[in-house]
């Protein structure tokens, strides 16, 4: 038994206050909606009582448990795996758990951000101190009341025993654990323990999701609510000269229309109009019937510009490169032959099935605000801003309460996201939805159509990557890639992976080219492209060096892993001696960003499970590996000629993520993830003509559907790692698993995505 | 406006909008029935889809004035107690991620097992195409669909 020492000081920790007729706050119907059994099986009977254990759990007096689920739900099942971390250490059984989405609460909870697959990594060791707390807060309290030590006491599945045969109910103490003193130290189970960690858990949400209740942002209804549909500039970098609504306010249902000037996530503010009705169809409507003229304010630009624009910048090396080991550039030199190509990806649109929306009312005492947010804190913030709420006085502590008392008089609700992908980090329409609120008076539900949220987007960055290697007797001698991206580039760390530390000779440089075009995270933000381009080249420089492409995976990570020894050596010698450190690894290779010895477990186990190499006539194979977000993925894929075009019949999938919480939602993860890679690799194009994209909808943007999906085999590593995030990992490498069963298939390699525009046989 | 007599989910409904208003709006925003979902407006997601007279059609592009009189079945009216065969199936597969497009789908499937209770892989497929999952969670869809087919 590990103990722990709580982290969380009571205030921060705790709601003290006991929640009185909490029971009677929660309707029926939600009860049983979030309840993870039905209705039927459940064993405990809703409690009039509630009782506030910490931030995470209360307590009823039944003995039926509320855990709180503190992360938004975009489709990665925190909802239920969170919640299944902190029941399993309070130790009670999951049929007498009921899960509630908490608000954004930034005093009891940390990190409420959907992104970057950290929830589950970072909330880890919290969530398991919360249901280690409480549990051993219950049995402190059972102990009190039989006027006993605590350590003769145990406690099993709800149920708190002492040494005598004596026992108590969880809900039968809670009152009592409400207001007990917060254990300094508690012990936390070991891992063979467990028992709802690493058990299937079905999505807390399911039956709703398939009774179709109320769930997502764009389901909210508030009384007195008005629908409002919103005008933005039909291409980046024009700016609104003027607008004539004569004809929409003639439309019935439309209220009124507003012009209004809001902030954009860098700031700069632009105006926009909103058309506000008493129904979504009416705003619509209204939307389309507003004639407003556009002029270009700043250069407008086309896709086809940055392209040029793109290739000569990538012929080029950056001021600085952002990894440089060795010499690379004498390698190249030296080297017998070149293998050297550019792989292109175009911007995404992130398109979420359930469009943008968010509700506001900001008219009233507590300011509402109710949606689909990955990023509630940062929000919160910017309409704290907007509304011009907090003023700072210059007296620190002062403003801290102050900022403190706003932030209490924002209720900001996240609802279930129909999606996230990394669009919902960027608030834009919370700050759409409480100006407009703000000029009309009303409580306000902003909606976008597909078409304002193809047009309005954060997408993707378009990406290409120049990638050479030098080759000196039939050895890779040097690695060089250099990345050129719209608005930014890939973090420093992201030069460290893999081949970083298993090639002597290695540099990478970046560039970015500057657009006004806005583009930010999408789902695994840079390895989207990073995985496939890189994965695709190693596949084509094992051909060239005659060894089998995962051979020559391998063969470079034991080399790295020899020197990832040595490195680990010396950090161990040198724990707190930063220079001695320096001195002793001066003539080591750096190490790379991943531990090699994960990342051979997960190829062998993709390659074993894949039968590679054995494949039976007919079928084709192509591999990819790739570590990103903290998880180690291996992907095969298995291609047949149907009809002389190559077909994605098979993906198998071997992931290291540590502990896996939730078997089935994190195969379902998985699977979504290879399958998301594979779409976009393949169908996902999206360009801009004068600033305006030129798709708009799904009639002209195409994703993957149900007759394109390969069948999809999932493995995982068993180990008793800290579990790490799968929202992102299996998307990176699936690009090059595909391109590189294509060329198998056919003998043709692909280099720019979309491959069925750049492919001759798939076309 | 208009005044339409419909029937939806066995029950009788009047409502007063533009004879032109989708039945997903309809249904979404005059009628309180907000499992139809909005995708796309176009009849390209198959998010919106309902049961006009038992086939499965698209509410994003099904104005009112086309449905009057016939009977309508929305994902909220598949079954009384969550007990359609498709139900427990996605239960059984723990199908959705995000979620948001799977009352389409089910809808969209209801209608596909209604006419054909055996489907092939290819019947599903091309029945399935017009049905977008962003979150990819179509292997699932699939082993529901085919769970459900085996158990009604």
């Amino acid at each position: 038994m590990k103990l722990i020492t709580t982290k969380h000081n009571r205030r921060s920790f705790l709601k003290v206050s006991t929640a009185a007729g909490g029971g009677m706050m929660l309707g029926f119907s939600w009860l049983a909606g979030c309840k993870p059994a039905t209705i039927e099986e459940m064993a405990k009977a809703v409690p009039s009582s509630w009782f506030d254990i910490n931030a995470f759990i209360k307590i009823g007096e039944t003995g039926l448990v509320t855990i709180f689920s503190p992360n938004p739900e975009i489709g990665q099942n925190v909802k239920t795996s969170m919640p299944m971390i902190v029941a399993d250490e309070l130790d009670v059984k999951w049929i007498d758990v009921v899960v509630e989405q908490a608000g954004l609460n930034t005093d009891w909870y940390k990190g409420q951000v959907a992104g970057g697959s950290n929830s589950i990594r970072n909330g880890w060791d919290s969530l398991r101190m919360a249901g280690a707390t409480a549990k051993q807060m219950l049995i402190n309290a059972a102990a009190k009341k039989w006027e006993v030590d605590p350590s003769t006491c145990s406690a099993s599945e709800g149920v708190i025993s002492n040494g005598k045969g004596e026992t108590l109910g969880y809900g039968d103490v809670a009152s009592d654990a409400s207001s007990m003193e917060v254990p300094e130290k508690v012990p936390l189970k070991e891992i063979k323990d467990f028992k709802i960690i690493g058990h299937d858990t079905r999505n807390v949400d399911l039956d709703n999701i398939i009774t179709g209740k109320p769930l997502f942002g764009l389901d909210t209804q508030v009384k007195g609510m008005k629908y409002a549909t919103c005008i933005r500039p039909p291409a980046f970098g024009n700016k609104l000269v003027s607008m004539d609504d004569t004809e929409a306010l003639k439309i019935k249902g439309v209220e009124s229309v507003h012009q209004i000037r809001v902030p954009l996530k860098e700031g700069r503010e632009v105006d926009k109009i909103a058309i506000v009705a008493n129904s979504t169809w009416a705003a619509m409507k209204g939307q389309k019937a507003v004639k407003a003229v556009w002029e270009a304010e700043t250069a407008v630009e086309n896709s086809s510009d940055h392209n040029n624009k793109m290739r000569k910048l990538a012929a080029t090396l950056s001021k600085e490169p952002v990894r440089r080991d060795g010499d690379p550039e004498q390698a190249f030199k030296d080297a017998d032959d070149v293998l050297e190509h550019i792989y292109e990806a175009p911007f995404l649109p992130h398109n979420c099935m359930e469009p943008m929306n968010f509700f506001a009312d900001v008219n009233k005492d507590v300011i509402d605000l109710i949606g689909p947010i990955q990023t509630p804190g940062w929000a919160r913030e910017r309409v704290i801003n907007l509304l011009g709420l907090y003023e700072k006085s210059g007296d620190e502590e002062k403003d801290k309460v102050e900022y403190a008392r706003i932030c209490s008089k924002i209720n900001l609700q996240m609802t279930r996201m129909g999606g996230g992908f990394g669009r919902r980090l960027y608030g834009d329409f919370v700050i759409e939805a409480a100006k407009i609120s703000q000029v009309t008076k009303a409580p306000i539900k902003v909606v976008f159509s597909r078409e304002d949220d193809m047009a309005a987007g954060t997408y993707r960055p378009s990406t290409k990557y120049r990638i050479r290697a030098a080759i000196k007797d039939k050895k890779i001698t040097a690695y060089h890639l250099t990345e050129v991206g719209i608005n930014g580039n890939m973090w420093a760390n992201l030069a460290s992976g893999f081949p970083a530390g298993a090639i002597n000779d290695y540099r990478v440089d970046i560039h970015a080219l500057n657009s006004n075009i806005t583009t930010g995270a999408w789902r695994a933000p840079y390895t989207n492209f990073l995985g496939s381009a890189e994965q695709s080249f190693f596949d084509e420089l094992a051909g060239k060096i005659g060894v089998d492409p995962i051979q020559m995976r391998l063969d470079l990570l034991e080399k790295a892993k020899v020197n990832y020894a040595a490195h680990e050596k010396f950090e161990a010698q040198f724990k707190d001696d930063d220079e001695g450190l320096k001195e002793a690894t001066k003539d080591l290779l750096p190490k790379g960003n991943y531990e090699p010895e994960k990342f051979i477990g997960v190829i062998k186990l993709a390659a074993e499970k894949a039968g590679w190499g054995k494949a039976p006539a007919g079928v084709h194979q192509g591999f990819s590996t790739f570590f990103s977000h903290n998880t180690y993925v291996a992907e095969v894929a298995n291609v047949i000629m149907e009809n002389g075009k190559p077909k994605i019949k098979k993906m198998t999938c071997a992931v290291d993520c540590g502990i896996v919480v939730n078997p089935v939602a994190a195969t379902n993860q998985v699977e979504g993830g290879m399958i998301d890679g594979i779409g976009h690799a393949m169908y996902g194009d999206f360009s801009f003509v004068n600033g305006k994209p030129v798709q708009t909808n799904f009639d002209n943007y195409r994703m993957i559907r149900m007759s394109e999906t390969p069948e999809v085999e999932v493995h995982f590593v068993k180990n008793e790692n800290k579990p790490t995030g799968l929202g992102e990992p299996s998307f990176p490498p699936a690009g090059g698993a595909i391109a590189n069963a294509i060329f198998s298939a056919t003998g043709e390699r692909v280099y720019s995505q979309p491959y069925i525009k750049s492919s001759k046989v798939l076309g | 406006m208009a005044t339409f007599n419909i029937k939806i989910n066995n029950e009788s409904r009047q409502v007063d909008v533009d004879p032109d208003t989708p039945m997903l709006w309809v249904l979404r925003d005059s009628v309180g029935l907000v499992g139809t979902k909005y995708g796309c407006g176009i009849g390209q997601c198959g998010a919106c889809t309902i049961h006009v007279n038992g086939t499965a059609v698209r509410s994003c592009s099904t104005p009112i004035s086309a449905v009057e009189g016939k009977s309508i079945t929305t994902i909220e009216g598949l079954s009384a107690d969550a007990s359609h065969p498709l139900q427990e199936a996605w239960r059984e597969h723990d199908v959705p991620q995000c979620g948001y497009c799977q009352a389409g789908q089910i809808m969209n499937a209801a209608s596909l097992l209604a006419n054909n209770s055996s489907p092939s892989d290819t019947e599903i497929d091309q029945a399935m195409q017009g049905n977008l999952c962003r979150c990819a969670t179509y292997t699932r869809i699939k082993a529901a669909i085919k769970t459900a087919a085996k158990n009604s």
